[in-house]
């Protein structure tokens, strides 16, 4: 397998997040060092901050989609109008034809908020009220539906679900149904909304930081919740020679590669096994040695865990030679969108030619070896790594280049 | 795409195992919904073992009967896990927890809760660092799980263990998300031609509108009974491929899709 054939165009992409709706709102949030997590109040829950998405509670769905109604599926509603990405979706489906383009669409909670609400509503007789639709809200594969019926696509669709690397698997996956030539392009993407099962299920395991996250400091003391959307078009490489209208960002993906902790359900790898694992089969399926990446955009949850393994894991692959770093003091950690949102960051980072520090750090852990950056730095970049790592020892890693 | 069945699971109500299963599609066996036993499993660590719900003990158990049934190493295969609703159980308890300001959230139930959660298992007891992918397709989980698969089997070139998996839906979300029965079913598919394989597959996606290959046994009263399973459990879709593999002889099958089908040539080795 040559890395040509694996090398996939990602054509169009944005992203919703705390810091910003789609590329110039985000770029700008990333340049100016402005966070987007507030204090949070969410559903009577004010333990610690979050990232919250302005104007998802008054989005409105289509009409002939208002069954889909839902926290989630509003959010990726506008991650759809924004940044003109459907309609560049919309080309490549005149182009291809709409049962040639797959949805692969990752998350982990989908529109459960729907069901909290149905459950904080049942009545006496335990009845839940009959308006509640769970097939269209709760159920996973409502976001890939809602994806895949707005944008009248006929393609196989998805619905990857694993926790916090939801998304980033949802890029292998399209992968798989381009090059196995089920598909031409496949619309990828992820959404996870705030809810209450995320924040208070978080606090129960005493993983939410009491003040904003800071990934990669020495005082780190957990996670901050966040909600994000993101989509973005990737074709074969051999696909349309014109492309569509520009829309948000492009990127090549080049590698990407999965593995197992196979330790624990919550609690990762101590020496970040899986973690070397993935990355090391992302460079193996890029053709690259770890002396090709410039930068990687790191899980860096804020939780002690995470960052201490994904440090002797970085620094076992790549020493103390690449620079890295957490975006999760922009967004806080937003579960299984983060991958979306993380690849426009890497395909920012590229395209502008800068290195977005850690935010909120005071003191980077004394006991890192890995080389932790902590303030912007422009630099200029041929290829990024982005990890993912979630609950039942899920790990992902994707590389990306700059758009051919 | 081509692949080639290397072994296959089924843990049902009424089928404790594919002997059983085959027997009755064959028509050699009737059919009773007596709840199937689910063995905790053996390859966890006692406490983990004890605290197993029930569809983790299901998925863990096709999956590891179905290496067993191929003959290969649980730790060495790619994963593809399906499953409609996940485990149902902990995802209404949560719900009805987060309904009650004056009840606790188990941390626990939490980490449990991910729709990955019986893969993970799987893979911290089969000490396994190969990849893992999880879906959700509703009552279209095990067409789309098939079809992907079978894509990320061909295009890495890898063996695959495929586990689809669903359980009932307790009240109240049972209200709203009706489920019954319980069905497991585990293909571990090949790229390649393996000398003691089952049958070849050629699956190919179809954006045009199809309805499920109904089922088709000896039995009118038998059929009549799973094809109610099929509507209740979404795993037991999987029951008209079942059937082409114990009845033998070339099939085409077709998987309906929400949108679009999964088209299945079935050619026995």
């Amino acid at each position: 397998m040559t890395a040509a054939l694996t090398a996939l165009r990602l054509t169009a992409g944005t992203g919703i997040s705390a810091m910003g709706l789609g590329v110039a709102q985000t770029l700008a949030a990333l340049r100016t060092r402005r966070t987007g997590l507030e204090p949070c109040d969410f559903a009577g829950i004010t333990h610690g901050y979050a990232g919250s998405v302005a104007g998802v509670e008054d989005h409105a769905l289509p009409l002939r989609l208002a069954a889909y109604a839902c926290r989630n599926n509003r959010l990726v509603d506008m991650a759809l109008r924004t940044d003109g990405v459907a309609d560049a979706i919309m080309a490549a489906r005149a182009h291809y034809g709409a049962g040639r383009i797959g949805v692969v669409m990752g998350t982990s909670t989908s529109g459960v908020l729907a069901s909290e609400d149905a459950f904080c509503a049942m009545d006496a007789q335990g009845r839940l009220p009959a308006n509640f639709d769970y097939e269209h809200t709760q159920d996973l594969f409502s976001l890939a539906r809602y994806v895949r019926a707005a944008l009248d696509l006929r393609g196989p669709a998805l619905c990857v679900s694993m926790a916090c690397a939801s998304s980033s698997r949802a890029f292998m996956d399209a992968a798989y149904l381009i090059r196995a030539g089920l598909c031409d392009a496949v619309v990828v993407g992820g959404a996870d909304s705030l809810c209450r099962m995320t924040l208070r299920g978080f606090a129960a395991l005493e993983l939410v930081s009491a003040g904003r996250c800071r990934p990669c400091d020495a005082r780190r003391d957990g996670i901050s919740i966040g909600e994000a959307a993101g989509i973005v078009l990737l074709e074969r490489p051999d696909g349309r020679t014109i492309s569509g209208p520009p829309a948000g960002f492009h990127a090549t993906v080049l590698g990407y590669g999965a593995s197992s902790d196979g330790h624990h359900m919550s609690t990762p790898h101590p020496h970040g096994a899986g973690a070397v694992l993935a990355m090391q089969r992302a460079l193996d399926s890029a053709r690259l040695p770890a002396a090709a990446i410039d930068y990687i955009n790191l899980h860096g949850t804020g939780t002690r865990a995470n960052d201490a393994m994904e440090d002797k894991a970085v620094s076992t692959l790549f020493g103390a030679h690449v620079p890295c770093s957490s975006t999760k003091g922009w967004t806080g950690h937003t579960l299984g969108a983060c991958g979306v949102i993380e690849a426009m960051i890497c395909a920012l980072a590229l395209e502008h030619g800068f290195m977005p520090g850690c935010l909120g750090v005071e003191a980077v852990d004394p006991a890192f070896r890995a080389d932790v950056l902590t303030t912007n730095e422009a630099r200029p970049m041929r290829h990024v790594m982005s990890n993912a790592f979630g609950f039942g020892g899920a790990n992902c890693s994707l590389i990306f280049g700059k758009a051919a | 795409m081509r692949v080639w069945i290397s072994g296959l699971a089924v843990l049902a109500d009424g089928m404790a195992g594919w002997a059983a299963a085959r027997a009755i599609l064959r028509g050699e066996a009737a059919w009773q919904p007596t709840p199937c036993a689910l063995p905790p499993p053996a390859t966890l660590a006692p406490n983990e073992r004890r605290r197993t719900s029930p569809i983790v003990r299901l998925a863990m158990a096709v999956a590891s009967d179905a290496c067993t049934a191929a003959g290969c190493d649980p730790a060495a295969v790619h994963n593809v896990f399906g499953s409609s609703n996940g485990d149902g159980r902990v995802v209404n308890a949560i719900l009805q927890a987060l309904a009650d300001p004056a009840a606790g959230l188990s941390p626990t139930q939490f980490h449990n809760c991910v729709h990955n959660a019986a893969a993970g298992y799987w893979t911290i007891g089969s000490q396994s660092r190969q990849p893992v992918a999880c879906f959700g397709g509703y009552d279209w989980s095990w067409g789309f799980s098939l079809l992907q698969a079978a894509a990320e089997a061909v295009v890495e070139d890898r063996t695959v263990l495929l586990c689809v998996y669903d359980m009932a839906m307790p009240q109240p979300l049972g209200q709203k998300r009706p489920t019954r029965g319980t069905f497991g079913v585990g293909l571990v598919l090949s790229p390649r031609s393996v000398p003691h394989a089952l049958a070849m597959l050629d699956i190919e996606y179809g954006p045009e509108e199809a309805t499920d290959t109904p089922l088709i046994l000896p039995d009118a009263q038998t059929t009549t009974a799973l094809r109610t399973l099929c509507h209740d459990n979404p795993a037991a879709r999987a029951l008209p491929l079942l059937a082409a593999l114990a009845n033998g002889g070339p099939h085409e099958i077709r998987v309906a899709g929400d949108i679009g089908h999964v088209a299945i040539k079935v050619t026995p080795c």
